[in-house]
């Protein structure tokens, strides 16, 4: 069977993310290389966080996706380097995310190692507002922060920055 | 050379093998939910960076050594942690100002690892300072909530502070293997580090009307593998599993 790698990026777009199943692993940015040669297929992902438990649910639903999809021999590789960062994630993915409920990364991920930054204005997913006040830093997930509006007063999580 | 490499990411490593650990023993034993969510975030983070670390120690050991070896098949005087981070939790304020005064030291520790010469240790370095950023604002963030907030909590965390004080020298007294590593440029020049810890940490006790306890003697070992009781207790814990059914697996 002959295959593009383009075709491959398409396939690889029916993978979700196990815990925001609203992206796929192409949204999130955690598919970083597809690789063909001949009919060897490496894909590379990195983890989003380093304690990221997701990373090989990730890795097993991707070689089940192109398994079925005709594909025998495939190779899923983990790099680290460069470091994971919202501001892969596609622009289709953080309107998703709203969507679903989260507030998506705001304003690039530029302060991400200075101790103290200013506080981001979050806007709110449900009604835009941006009169929102953080709760926590650490939410349901390493890369979500607990976020509340002051103007519709739902409570929602935050995408941070990383 | 090579040892001394693999010494020093031992000691990374276990750092954060051994917090983690302890900080997992918070969780669902938080004082609220969402503090208990947000160290068991931080437990998680340091999980995932000590894998990475002792993922490359093995790889440094050679001889087919894996990262679930060196993680549970060490015995407690071949560890390489800081002796403050096997210390029990014990109360919130203790928890916390053994964080802050950790996190603190760990963000310019890992800050200054960025321009490591060696291609692992700054990838990793890379990665974890994002995480590490956010503990560190954390934990300063509580230590200025309970400092200035009610009296008993004041009492508590300057309690906490006075007593961690003599394990904080360990973390800047640099032996041969330190000396090596910066040496060689893959690690840092720790009385650097100590410059830029102690003007943070003076800072946010000032701004948490807490008292910077006085430098006096200060204990040491852990980097060498003298450690307290208290890491035998961890290891019992993390280790139990493996060792009793050392092929199970998930």
């Amino acid at each position: 069977m002959k295959v593009s790698t383009d075709q491959i990026w398409q396939w690889l777009k029916e993978v979700s993310d196990p815990e925001i199943p609203v992206l796929t692993v192409v949204d999130m940015g955690v598919v970083r290389d597809v690789e063909l040669e001949e009919e060897n297929l490496t894909i590379s992902i990195t983890p989003t966080y380093s304690g990221c438990p997701a990373m090989n649910e990730i890795e097993e639903n991707i070689k089940k996706t192109l398994h079925g999809k005709g594909l025998e021999n495939v190779k899923v590789k983990t790099l680290i380097s460069p470091p994971w960062t919202t501001d892969w994630m596609t622009d289709e993915g953080k309107e998703r995310l709203r969507e679903f409920g989260i507030a998506p990364p705001e304003g690039g991920s530029k302060d991400k190692s200075t101790l103290f930054a200013e506080p981001k204005k979050v806007t709110c997913p449900h009604c835009r507002s941006t009169e929102t006040e953080m709760i926590s830093q650490f939410g349901s997930t390493a890369c979500k922060s607990m976020y509340k509006c002051e103007d519709c007063l739902e409570p929602f999580d935050y995408f941070k920055c990383i | 050379m090579k040892n001394n490499l693999l010494e020093y990411t031992l000691r990374l490593g276990d750092n954060a093998l051994i917090l983690g650990q302890r900080l997992g023993e918070w969780c669902g034993h938080g004082p609220i939910l969402e503090q208990d969510i947000a160290l068991s975030n931080i437990a998680l983070d340091q999980l995932g960076q000590a894998r990475m670390l002792l993922q490359y120690a093995a790889e440094l050991k050679g001889e087919g050594a894996t990262e679930d070896q060196v993680a549970f098949f060490r015995d407690h005087f071949e560890f390489r942690n800081l002796l403050m981070l096997e210390l029990p939790n014990g109360d919130w304020g203790f928890t916390i100002a053994r964080q802050f005064l950790f996190d603190t030291f760990n963000y310019f520790l890992y800050s200054d690892l960025l321009k490591s010469n060696d291609d692992q240790i700054r990838a990793i370095a890379q990665k974890a300072i994002k995480e590490i950023t956010y503990h560190a604002q954390w934990s300063a963030e509580w230590v200025i909530r309970l400092g200035d907030g009610t009296e008993e909590s004041h009492n508590r965390v300057q309690e906490s502070m006075d007593e961690l004080w003599q394990w904080t020298g360990e973390m800047f007294k640099a032996d041969e293997v330190d000396l090596a590593a910066e040496k060689e440029g893959y690690g840092v020049n720790l009385e650097s580090i100590y410059n830029q810890w102690n003007a943070k940490v003076t800072e946010i006790l000032k701004i948490a009307t807490l008292e910077k306890p006085a430098d006096d003697w200060m204990q040491s070992g852990g980097k060498q593998g003298e450690h307290t009781e208290s890491l035998g207790f961890i290891l019992a814990e993390l280790q139990q599993l493996p060792r009793m059914y050392p092929e199970a697996k998930w």
